[in-house]
């Protein structure tokens, strides 16, 4: 009796893939039309709106939808944007210049690009030890990537708290609406690497005794995914904080 | 795992949390019929309101004694009608035809087909199914929340669907327990479960093809469910984003798809504005027109299937098949405006869409062509499962030649939302989709059960539902043409114009109730057979694809006694200087 379902642990001649490889490279190519969907709702979005101001801030004065445009997002709006100070929001912005509500975060947010993309790197390590077959240096770099994984939520969390206190929320203005669900969206994935990361880090590396090329292979694909993932985040720290 | 572990399996984890894509291709279908006689059921209440719209006008019988409480004076009250649409699509399309076609077709024929002895992730394949059954229940217990069902269409269209049913209500449990919200939340595990689904069948495809069995030799229904397969993995994410923005335009406040300044019943909606109703148009259409060629595709592999076996010889054109349906996969990603010719996206966008539409009508007809090509110079036997393949035939062309005045935007500006659109997607959805999909049960199900259904009873139930089917959808293109709205409550008693055609509403209303009483056959010989049917081999049909060299039914975890070698092309129906007017896949060349 043959096996049940071949190609788990070595690649099909004709195709050069394992079957799991060619599962997470088709489970990535979805996950790009999930996350582009946001992408392009954002550009969709940001190019029906009539200026900057109501993008990033929302407008309060239903009067003033017909109100002729702003020509040039940066000249001084801010003053009379100011006076109706009552929402906390536009206490961030600068008396002459329109900035963007998410610009307080950009040093956060640089950190964490750099936690997350460290993550990436030791990921790789992880699954470089395996092939030279070392199982200790893989515990280490996955720990290493898990821990980072936490820190970037613990530095994610930290900014959330931030906006809740400021009270830019989801229904402040399109821009933080995208902001939350497209963050949200990003930390669940976050999680979901971590958790699988975890697995494979305690319970799963079990299988290295019994089947190091699967088990090898597994970890190949937790980091593809954790590399997509970490891919996201670099396209979204530009669109949401810096622009 | 070896197959003798099958035996030590406990009844839970053979039958009901089962990894065998067997086991789990049943339950997709019978849990998938189940949601399509429910939705049979919505649209008969819907049809008799239509027909007797009046308060004096008879109460509907047997349900509205049945649900007093829900059915007022055995009436529909407008709110209900409303739900009763929004769900009677969303069922049909989620929970019934899409499941029956992807979930049991492709999943119970695409391993045996390729001659894999199972799917290539077993567990994401039970995982898919369990996902799409919580979806199932939540979008039921939606009837059950204050407010009942979702009621916006089952398109959903914001700003209405952001605002129903409590969407602007300061409590968020009121927000949260609503038809809407659960609408939403339902359609994010029926999503989820097709995207699990996709990757397990392309994997399979790709990976578990036995020695011998390249492109092109797997049967054409194995190309319609890779094509099925990748419109689902790269169409369906587009709408989960979508969802949950709707989500959280209802959840948390936030306003992708609210317009600023939006007035409602005279008052201010009170919220930042800023969102774009038709930014939810394009991302839901994005998805649903693919959808549309997830409801046919299968289809036609079923067809293909049945036809090829049934007039004895090779599909006609097989590769041009194979290489229209891929072009049309692709061709699908860019229609979806044409569903939005009325919104004031513009015109130069209107002639780019109408153009590509009238483009991607091409490689159907191409298909079906073939098809009907096929059948010349055929002995063609007409056994139940080809009766209803080739009835598939022309209502399919009906309902595809009606599209393409809706795909002309200078013509959709007078049909659009009017009947005629009803009648034109319904004809490609039931008498053409829903039509094949019981000729593959008929086909099928000698190899899932090891016995055949009655014949008789094939027939009884044949005719009269084409007969009913074309009953119910045609008068919907002459109501269509008159201009009544496919969306009024009283069916157009109150529109002079709709006066001329308001008789056509009391014999669709016939036709629908005679629909569900001729499906009683059908219910009775479907589970009649499993355990008195005629006896058959493994190959009733004298067919010639892998999935007729298991035994009847396959041997669970495993399905081949041993891996099949393929040798030659699928359809190798009577070729020179063969003894038998068939040569299955896998039977090394005589001679």
């Amino acid at each position: 009796m043959s096996e049940l379902i071949p190609y788990i642990d070595r690649e099909r001649p004709d195709t050069g893939l394992t079957n799991a490889k060619l599962g997470i490279w088709l489970f990535i190519a979805s996950e790009i039309m999930l996350f582009g969907a946001f992408f392009s709702s954002y550009i969709f979005l940001r190019v029906g709106a009539p200026d900057w101001k109501t993008f990033a801030y929302g407008l309060t004065d239903p009067a003033a939808i017909h109100a002729p445009a702003a020509h040039d997002d940066h000249t001084d709006h801010a003053t009379e944007n100011a006076s109706t100070a009552d929402t906390p929001a536009k206490a961030l912005a600068t008396p002459t210049h329109i900035s963007s509500p998410l610009h307080a975060s950009i040093p956060m947010a640089t950190i964490n690009t750099i936690v997350l993309i460290t993550s990436s790197i030791t990921m790789v390590m992880a699954w470089a030890s395996l092939v030279l077959k070392q199982l200790g240096r893989f515990r280490l770099y996955m720990s290493a990537t898990i821990l980072l994984g936490l820190l970037f939520l613990c530095i994610k969390y930290t900014e959330y708290s931030a906006k809740l206190a400021h009270g830019l929320t989801p229904g402040m203005s399109p821009l933080m609406g995208m902001y939350w669900v497209m963050t949200g969206l990003h930390v669940v994935h976050v999680i979901g690497g971590l958790v699988v990361n975890l697995y494979l880090l305690i319970p799963g590396s079990r299988m290295w005794k019994t089947n190091p090329e699967q088990f090898t292979g597994r970890i190949e694909v937790a980091g593809l995914y954790w590399h997509f993932v970490d891919l996201v985040w670099i396209f979204l720290f530009p669109t949401l904080y810096l622009l | 795992m070896s197959d003798h572990d099958s035996h030590k399996l406990s009844f839970v984890q053979r039958y009901i949390f089962s990894q065998d894509h067997k086991v789990i291709g049943i339950q997709y279908a019978i849990t998938a019929l189940c949601f399509m006689f429910l939705g049979l059921v919505l649209m008969m209440l819907m049809r008799w309101q239509l027909a007797y719209p009046g308060a004096d006008d008879p109460s509907i019988p047997i349900f509205g004694k049945l649900l007093k409480n829900a059915l007022p004076g055995g009436k529909l009250t407008p709110e209900l009608y409303n739900s009763l649409g929004a769900m009677h699509g969303t069922i049909m399309v989620f929970l019934g035809v899409v499941p029956l076609a992807v979930g049991a077709f492709g999943n119970y024929l695409v391993p045996l087909q390729v001659g894999a002895g199972d799917m290539a992730f077993p567990k994401l394949n039970m995982s898919s199914y369990w996902a799409f059954f919580i979806g199932g229940v939540v979008m039921l217990s939606s009837f059950l929340m204050p407010g009942g069902a979702a009621n916006s269409g089952w398109t959903s269209y914001p700003p209405m669907a952001d605002i129903a049913q409590g969407g602007l209500s300061a409590q968020f449990s009121t927000r949260l327990l609503s038809g809407q919200s659960f609408w939403l939340i339902g359609m994010v595990f029926l999503i989820s479960s097709s995207l699990l689904g996709s990757i397990n069948t392309i994997v399979t495809i790709i990976q578990l093809r036995v020695k011998g069995l390249t492109f092109m030799r797997l049967p054409f229904m194995v190309w319609a469910q890779l094509v099925t397969a990748f419109l689902l993995l790269l169409a369906f994410p587009p709408l989960e984003a979508a969802g949950l923005m709707q989500l959280a335009d209802r959840l948390v406040g936030s306003n992708f798809f609210l317009p600023a300044g939006l007035v409602v019943t005279g008052e201010a909606v009170g919220r930042v504005g800023g969102g774009s109703p038709l930014l939810w148009q394009h991302l839901f259409w994005f998805l649903a027109h693919p959808e549309v060629y997830v409801l046919i595709l299968p289809a036609m592999g079923i067809v293909a299937e049945i036809i090829a076996n049934n007039t004895r010889k090779p599909l006609r054109g097989y590769k041009s098949m194979v290489y229209s349906i891929l072009f049309l996969g692709f061709m699908s990603f860019i229609v979806w405006a044409h569903h939005m010719f009325l919104t004031d996206m513009g015109t130069v966008i209107s002639a780019f869409f109408q153009t590509t539409t009238m483009i991607i009508s091409i490689p159907s007809v191409v298909v079906i062509t073939a098809m009907v090509l096929s059948l010349w110079g055929g002995s063609i036997r007409f056994t139940t499962p080809m009766l209803f393949a080739l009835a598939f035939l022309p209502m399919f062309g009906i309902g595809g030649l009606t599209g393409l005045p809706l795909g002309l935007a200078a013509t959709d500006v007078h049909l659009h939302d009017t009947y005629y659109v009803i009648g034109h997607f319904h004809y490609v959805v039931a008498p053409g989709t829903i039509l094949a999909l019981f000729g593959g049960i008929y086909y099928w199900f000698p190899k899932a059960t090891g016995r055949k259904m009655s014949d008789v009873l094939g027939r009884i139930h044949f005719w009269p539902t084409l007969i009913c089917l074309n009953v119910i959808f045609f008068p919907m293109f002459i109501q269509g043409m008159a201009g009544v709205s496919r969306r009024l409550f009283d069916g157009g008693a109150t529109y002079t114009h709709a006066q001329p055609v308001m008789w056509t509403n009391k014999v669709m209303m016939m036709g629908a109730w005679t629909l569900a009483l001729v499906q009683i056959p059908f219910i009775f010989n479907f589970f009649w057979s499993i355990r008195h049917g005629r006896k058959v081999g493994p190959n009733p049909w004298e067919a010639t694809t892998l999935e007729w060299a298991a035994p009847s039914p396959p041997i669970p975890h495993g399905n081949f006694e041993t891996p099949p070698v393929v040798y030659r092309d699928a359809y190798a129906y009577s070729q020179p200087g063969c003894a038998k007017d068939y040569l299955p896949q896998n039977e090394p060349e005589v001679g």
